[in-house]
């Protein structure tokens, strides 16, 4: 029989908790500054302009948003596919997908060009709007995690929280479908366009919210010295890597698709060989760091069983992930459009050039107050509330997982 | 559970200064902060130079301007900005060529500056209005809404129908 | 050609509408009858779609180096010198003038693009709030009391038409409102539009006898604009979208 899992709030009274708690308020702190500087000075303080109009705020919040999406499969494994060994993650899974979420939200709303018309957002609906469906999709993701939390903390409902585990999956899953077609509907542009981009971006939060887990995972019981055995770790690990090669082939088959249609040769070469920067962010960062190296220290047979390789590739991957959409977002913008197929075309408003983004240091705090936020509600929350099993050990979790391999 | 209390607190300030965000981004378009609270009555405006009719200082009596302008304006907003309809009575650019006056050296005030006819009255009840970032705040044109002798015009023969969507209606301040 | 086909649906569109008036004209009392003749829309009636306004653009008389119609727009509409702060990859523009050369032959071109007004326009699809929207006479508008600021109008855009304004703005023309943090575009003048005046481009590009520009009622066979598109080929820019634009252009 398996030990009976015990959830417990930590202890929260260490110098290194308060210096935690402290350092991502400061940041929070340095964000909301930064933030109304930009709000009141507007946005001409910025990278961000009228050929580049979404900067590193948008990039931050999809990663934040997309992994928040990803973060709740561990939970989704255990209850709707019936793996034990998920289950006592399943409530920090459902955690860290409301505060990855809030954060996200957090910075694409002030970046708002009127953040003071919030309410028009929530009043006003265009329902052919894929953001008004996303808006609705945010609001209800939230709405069904927290009763699915409930359900699973609440000993009394516990029977209940199947059926909502199932409704949270299958609402994430169109979440992100959601957020991809954000990009794939948008027929002018010669970098998005594709239905592939609402599967690829269902497929990177799996990867970007595992490796967040992950992380999460190992400095919580790190820090609070809570035993996390080696059975829950190696598979989390093997099943992003997993993530990671899937995450690959999407974006082979979405560039092969581009390189077969000589349409779209000017973006795939402006990507692949001479885009400067984001040429090498695509191939350096995202290809290479984030996707190919922490592949090969999780599946090596010494390194991909140490603990801090573990945790490097998981950061590898969120590496990666930033690069991947920088190079989707801001270099899909800064390819310019494509008005006369043909012809050479030349403007005072930068028609047929390729524009350049630097990303000011405001909007780049912005961002990182965001993620900040994220971590400050999770440091918050698993003081307050049981959200971590005692123990992860592998006895504690299933004795049989270890010797099976199941 | 005391020893939760303050990591809960820091967490209820942070979340509220979070939230309170955009707000304090446009705080300092409020005016007038550091005045002494004074009853209405009290309050100095400065007068039009002109009258709508001989029997009525503005568009609608000035009770019915003084509780209801946000609503008029409001209602001619939407029907401009859509319907492409152009009457004079309710536009608020009429409103800026009629309020906005001129000082020692002849030049118009912004409608909105402070002691100014809109500032002066939203900045005692303290409400902030958004129209001025994007209006014009001073008369550029001549006014195509003649004074009247009686209160009837042809700018009347839309009245305010009770159709208004409430929901616009209850923003029509902050807008 | 899709041309031929967006034409002809026009013409229907304008049969039907046309005929839907006059059996609503024949409704209201008998005696009574509403005019649908070209003269002014009275200032208290909404537009209608009856009516689908639209600029015909010859690229043949359009001289290169020409900058006309986008001053008089400036002027107009109070763009182009209102943002100090900005940089020029942050400054506005309604509209543009753009230089064209055929890579292979050397073909070359000059032309104005703003707001095409389609008819479907993406922008309007993308809009969460609504604030993006096309009145019922085929003009796009932004509605910046209920524009958040987003952008994804702007991303959504073939054209690149949009602009968003960078920074807090002052003197604004009355008849054309435009502040910080909100996105705005070629109104296709329709403040003058709707006292049954041309737009500034237009009336600037006759002034100095280019009459490159022609605006007019799509939906109206005798107005200039239509006489001219039956005559002579006309094609939309990207007509591949189909988005049915109410900008055309000859010449290209």
């Amino acid at each position: 029989m398996k030990l009976s899992l015990n959830y417990r709030e930590i202890e929260g009274k260490s110098t290194g908790f308060w210096i935690l708690l402290g350092g991502l308020a400061l940041i929070i702190a340095l964000a909301g500054g930064a933030t109304l500087f930009m709000e009141h000075e507007g946005h001409h303080v910025t990278g961000m302009s009228n050929q580049i109009v979404w900067g590193m705020p948008h990039v931050f919040a999809i990663f934040l948003i997309v992994a928040a999406s990803g973060a709740l499969n561990v939970a989704s494994i255990g209850t709707v596919f019936g793996k034990p060994l998920y289950k006592p993650l399943g409530r920090l899974s459902g955690l860290l997908a409301i505060a990855l979420l809030l954060g996200g939200l957090v910075v694409l709303v002030l970046d708002l060009g009127r953040p003071d018309r919030l309410i028009v957002a929530m009043t006003y609906y265009n329902f052919k709007s894929i953001f008004a469906w996303n808006i609705i999709l945010y609001n209800g993701f939230l709405a069904v995690t927290i009763v699915y939390l409930w359900l699973m903390m609440e000993r009394r409902m516990n029977k209940y929280y199947k059926p909502a585990g199932f409704v949270a999956f299958v609402w994430r899953l169109i979440l992100t479908t959601g957020t991809g077609s954000i990009f794939g509907f948008l027929v002018a542009r010669q970098s998005y366009d594709a239905a592939i981009m609402a599967p690829m971006f269902v497929i990177m939060s799996f990867s970007y919210g595992l490796a967040v887990f992950i992380l999460v995972l190992m400095a919580a019981y790190n820090w609070t010295n809570r035993p996390l055995g080696d059975v829950i770790l190696y598979r989390l690990k093997n099943l992003l890597g997993v993530f990671i090669a899937a995450v690959l082939y999407f974006v082979l088959v979405f560039n092969l698709t581009n390189l077969y249609a000589t349409e779209h040769h000017g973006i795939e070469r402006f990507i692949l060989l001479d885009g400067g920067i984001y040429t090498k962010l695509f191939w350096i960062v995202q290809i290479g760091i984030g996707s190919l190296l922490p592949l090969a220290m999780i599946y090596h047979p010494t390194v991909g069983k140490s603990r801090p390789a573990i945790a490097t590739a998981a950061a590898l991957v969120i590496v990666g992930a930033f690069a991947q959409l920088y190079v989707i977002l801001i270099g899909g913008q800064a390819y310019p459009l494509v008005l006369f197929p043909g012809y050479e075309v030349s403007s005072a408003f930068f028609d047929g050039q390729i524009t350049s983004y630097s990303p000011s240091i405001w909007e780049i705090a912005l961002g990182v107050g965001g993620i900040a936020l994220a971590l400050l509600i999770v440091t918050v929350a698993v003081r307050v509330l049981r959200f971590l099993p005692e123990t992860l050990e592998d006895a504690a979790i299933d004795p049989h997982a270890a010797g099976s391999g199941k | 559970m005391s020893q939760f209390l303050p990591a809960l607190r820091v967490f209820a300030v942070l979340l509220s200064l979070l939230l309170l965000l955009p707000q304090a981004a446009t705080a300092d378009d409020d005016d007038g902060g550091d005045k002494e609270t004074l009853p209405f009555s009290e309050l100095s405006f400065p007068e039009p130079e002109r009258r709508f009719s001989a029997t009525q200082k503005c568009v609608r009596p000035v009770a019915e301007m003084r509780r209801n302008h946000m609503t008029y304006i409001l209602h001619q907003r939407d029907e401009t900005m859509h319907e492409g309809i152009r009457t004079r009575q309710y536009s608020l650019e009429e409103c800026v060529n009629c309020h906005a006056v001129k000082n020692d050296e002849g030049e118009y005030v912004p409608v909105n500056g402070p002691d100014q006819f809109c500032a002066s009255c939203h900045s005692y009840a303290s409400v902030n209005i958004d129209c001025f970032q994007c209006h014009a705040t001073k008369p550029v044109r001549p006014s195509t809404l003649h004074t009247q002798s009686s209160t009837e015009t042809e700018h009347t023969t839309r009245e305010l129908s009770g159709t208004i969507n409430p929901l616009l209606a209850s923003e029509g301040p902050a807008q | 050609m899709s041309e031929s086909s967006n034409l002809a649906d026009i013409a229907r569109r304008n049969f039907l509408t046309r005929a839907g008036a006059v059996t609503g004209a024949a409704a209201i009392a008998p005696g009574v009858f509403l005019s649908v003749t070209a003269s002014a829309r009275p200032a208290d009636e909404a537009v209608t779609a009856r009516k689908r306004w639209g600029i015909l653009v010859d690229t043949n008389k359009c001289a290169s180096g020409c900058n006309d119609c986008v001053t008089a727009c400036e002027e107009e509409n109070g763009w182009g010198h209102s943002e100090p702060e900005s940089n020029p990859e942050q400054k506005a523009h309604w509209i543009r003038t753009v230089d064209i050369r055929n890579k292979s032959t050397g073909f070359a071109k000059t032309l104005p693009i703003m707001c095409q007004h389609c008819e479907t326009p993406p922008c309007v699809d993308v809009c969460p709030t609504g604030a993006s929207f096309r009145r019922a006479d085929g003009i796009v508008l932004v509605d910046k009391h209920i524009c958040i600021g987003c952008r994804y109008c702007m991303m959504a855009c073939p054209y690149k038409a949009r602009s968003f304004v960078h920074e807090d703005l002052h003197d604004q023309k009355p008849w054309a409102p435009r502040g910080k943090g909100t996105v705005e575009s070629c109104t296709m003048c329709v403040q003058r539009v709707d006292k049954d005046r041309i737009p500034a481009c237009v009336e600037a590009c006759s002034a100095d006898n280019h009459n490159a520009l022609i605006f007019g009622d799509l939906y109206d066979e005798n107005s200039e604009i239509s006489k001219a598109l039956k005559a002579q080929d006309s094609v939309e820019i990207r007509g591949d979208l189909g988005l049915n634009t109410g900008i055309r252009y000859r010449g290209i």
